[in-house]
């Protein structure tokens, strides 16, 4: 039974970087039904800046470096959230009401993240850099004739390829000069990230069972953020302005609420939850370029079991996903019920891997959704598409 | 000229089939063996496209899944030239295929027992994808799943049959796939040359069947429905269609496609693994239609050849920029280029290029759109 309960844990903290990584992504697919597969990079975004504080906090030592995560928590917020802001006022808006050819330009986001993880050096900041500068540049001196000519906006295309291309230049000169420029900062290998004292160990017990500290501080971690963004978009103006554009766009333009912000921030907080979930997986397991892929796919899975746009059905979900898989695919049923029949048997060892149980789990979650194609708790509302 | 523009496609067919084997084999113009193998992919990889163009650019369904009847035929073809290969390298001790002695297995897993025969596993290739596809689009179809919904569920099967595939070394040997590059076929080793040569001008012979079949499937009511269902579902609901026959007609077709290209694929790359059902591959597909032209049957062809060819220069030169100017495809060709290099083309964008530079004349429409007061109503009313 002690197994039981300590893989129930386990079930409960993946289901609960789960909550914080759908909670974000649902929230942006409620706001404006767009699913952003980007959004497993921003958790590998949010590990990488969890990486990069732990390593700025180690020189410093003792109490310095024992807070360091809770500094890490912040700043990967806030990066995540900075990017989600950039990718949704540059891309986003542009592909508003095409929500398949968003999903497309998103994984093509993905694949650019992933890659510039793996291959990001002093050389390529410096040749972004020097593109983004000059492609910012040469738009900005172009004299008003051609700023206004027919052609304008293939001249622009143009003279951003021209820009690439400088800036292409400028990285493959600055990486010849030495390793210093050259080598990769975080390369394609996976990396560790060691939890803090505090977090280690064990955090007392119950009934004789041990509580690990990184489980538990994870589980209450995802409750006291979606305690916050349950505040937030309950109370707060911001978050009633969410719901509102939620629930009817066009009415809430007419009434004056500035939709084009609400969905900036809206994006930002769902990319910064997913920063969060990416710093609580360092806590898990090691940081790889393709962190993101491995949880992207159950993302999807708690919010469409568990219906759009309801906060209580994405958290059963995703508690009953993690739940699921951490306890079959370990195979600790086995082990906790020795005698049970023959056949029962062959067949929770036929699931007992962790491939096995996503195969299990997702069967089922596919035959679940004959019964209510819309989810657990579908929304209420009237509409043609429904 | 009309004519000329016709004859154009069988030319290149023509050229690739008969011209582009002599030159490999003669090392003409730095072309080789290698070449033409890659090549033979590419238009293998064709197939899948036009599956995907079908349910995408006709029917406006985005599917995440083509990969699974992708490597189901593969798999299919795999089995069989496993099974019937008799050599040192593929057969194992006890007469079965020889990654069973890995694994300790003595009998032959029961599905693998149709694929003794020839005739059999040819008709597998495209029936098992097909009866998969029409099954899993019948479960969604039913419940009026689309849109970005369909994509992720497409996308739940697929992971489903990944995980399965990568879990079961001792049916189909997991992660390491099925190999085929030392099996025999027609009494030639499937990894010589002469063999290559033949499945490449198979895939061209096949080629042009393919897009006969999407282009009789896409012209007269069953394209016209399929149209309508991506442009307005309900409205076609209300006038008294049931779309769910089509989806599920046209989703076991692109399903069919997608297992003989499977198929194609994997005699020319000698493999066929689960990383066939990564969910990287699934989108990739929908990316050569996007580039090609969806909506359009000639584009998907164009997108397939000219995106893996892409890749294989740029993974040449620059390994690690692939990703990169892939990444940067997809945002290009979705954001600046919805219609594709052969929509780009015959849709007008070309003109409207030669135009802005003062080229060619401005094709103008009569009355202007912007003041055409019926027009501005209708996009009142979207």
């Amino acid at each position: 039974m002690d197994l039981i309960f300590s893989q129930l844990l386990d079930g409960l903290s993946i289901g609960a970087v789960l909550l914080l990584a759908a909670t974000g992504l649902a929230i942006v697919f409620g706001l404006m039904g767009v699913i952003n597969l980007a959004h497993g990079e921003f958790m590998m975004i949010g590990a990488y800046v969890t990486f990069v504080v732990q390593n700025i906090f180690r020189p410093l030592g003792g109490f310095a470096f024992e807070s360091y995560y809770i500094i890490a928590l912040i700043a990967s917020f806030l990066v995540t959230a900075i990017f989600g802001v950039v990718l949704e006022k540059t891309l986003i808006r542009r592909l508003y009401g095409r929500p398949l050819e968003t999903l497309l330009a998103t994984w093509g986001i993905s694949l650019i993240l992933i890659q510039f993880v793996r291959s990001v050096s002093l050389a390529m900041v410096i040749g972004i850099a020097v593109t983004a500068l000059l492609g910012w540049a040469l738009q900005k001196f172009l004299p008003l004739p051609l700023k206004q000519a027919s052609f304008a906006s293939y001249l622009k295309g143009v003279l951003w390829t021209v820009a690439g291309i400088v800036g292409l230049i400028v990285i493959s000169t600055t990486a010849s000069i030495g390793r210093f420029f050259s080598n990769p900062w975080f390369g394609p290998r996976n990396l560790d990230v060691t939890p803090p004292k505090w977090l280690q160990g064990t955090w007392g017990s119950i009934a004789g069972i041990e509580l690990p500290g990184i489980r538990i501080f994870i589980i209450i971690l995802s409750a006291l953020l979606i305690a916050a963004v349950v505040w937030f978009l309950t109370k707060s103006v911001w978050g009633v302005r969410i719901r509102a554009v939620t629930q009817n766009r066009e009415m809430s333009n007419c009434l004056g609420i500035p939709t084009d912000s609400v969905d900036s921030i809206t994006f930002g907080i769902g990319s910064g939850l997913a920063g969060v979930a990416g710093c609580a997986i360092t806590l898990l397991g090691s940081v790889g370029p393709n962190l993101g892929g491995s949880y992207i796919v159950s993302c999807f899975m708690v919010i469409v079991l568990g219906g759009v746009g309801n906060l209580l059905g994405t958290i059963i979900a995703s508690m009953m996903l993690g739940i699921i898989q951490s306890i079959i695919g370990s195979g600790s049923l086995l082990i906790a019920f020795p005698d049970m029949p023959n056949s029962l048997r062959s067949v929770v060892e036929f699931f007992a891997t962790t491939s096995m149980s996503y195969v299990l789990v997702f069967i089922f979650i596919i035959a679940f959704l004959q019964f209510k194609p819309t989810g657990m708790f579908p929304q209420k509302g009237r509409s043609v598409e429904a | 000229m009309k004519l000329f523009k016709r004859l154009v496609p069988w030319i290149l067919l023509a050229f690739a089939f008969f011209i582009l084997p002599a030159m490999a084999n003669s090392e003409l113009f730095g072309f080789s063996q290698f070449r033409l193998n890659l090549f033979g992919r590419y238009f293998s990889l064709a197939f899948v496209a036009l599956g995907v163009d079908l349910i995408w650019g006709y029917t406006g369904l985005l599917s995440l899944g083509q990969g699974i009847f992708f490597s189901l035929g593969g798999y299919a073809i795999a089995m069989h030239l496993l099974l019937v290969t008799k050599n040192d390298f593929t057969t194992g001790a006890n007469g079965l295929p020889k990654f069973f002695e890995n694994y300790g297995v003595d009998n032959l897993p029961f599905f693998w027992e149709p694929f003794w025969s020839f005739p059999v596993s040819i008709i597998a290739v495209f029936i098992v994808p097909s009866v998969i596809a029409g099954f899993v689009g019948y479960l969604i179809f039913r419940n009026r799943i689309k849109g970005v919904y369909f994509s992720i569920i497409t996308q739940a099967s697929l992971m489903v049959f990944y995980h399965f595939f990568n879990g079961q070394q001792k049916l189909v040997n997991g992660t390491n796939g099925l190999k085929t590059s030392t099996t025999e076929i027609f009494g030639l080793v499937a990894g010589s040359d002469e063999a290559q040569v033949l499945f490449f001008r198979i895939t061209l012979i096949l080629l042009p069947f393919a897009y006969l079949l999407c282009k009789y499937l896409t012209s007269g009511r069953f394209g016209d429905s399929l149209v309508a269902i991506r442009d307005d579902e309900p409205r076609l609901r209300f006038s008294g269609f049931n779309p769910t026959p089509f989806k599920v007609i046209v989703f076991v077709v692109a399903g069919g496609l997608a297992g003989i290209s499977g198929a194609l694929y994997t005699v020319q790359s000698g493999i066929v693994s689960p990383q066939f059902m990564s969910i990287s591959m699934s989108i990739e597909m929908v990316i050569w239609v996007a580039v090609g032209g969806r909506g359009t049957l000639v584009g998907p062809i164009i997108g397939a050849v000219l995106v893996n060819y892409l890749r294989s220069l740029v993974s040449e030169a620059l390994p690690e920029a692939w990703l990169f100017v892939q990444g940067a495809l997809f945002v290009f060709v979705v954001v600046l280029m919805p219609d594709g290099i052969y929509g780009w083309f015959t849709k007008g964008g070309f003109t409207s290029m030669l135009a802005a530079f003062g080229i060619a004349k401005k094709t103008a429409t009569y009355p202007k759109l912007d003041f055409d007061e019926s027009v501005q109503e209708e996009s009142f009313k979207v």
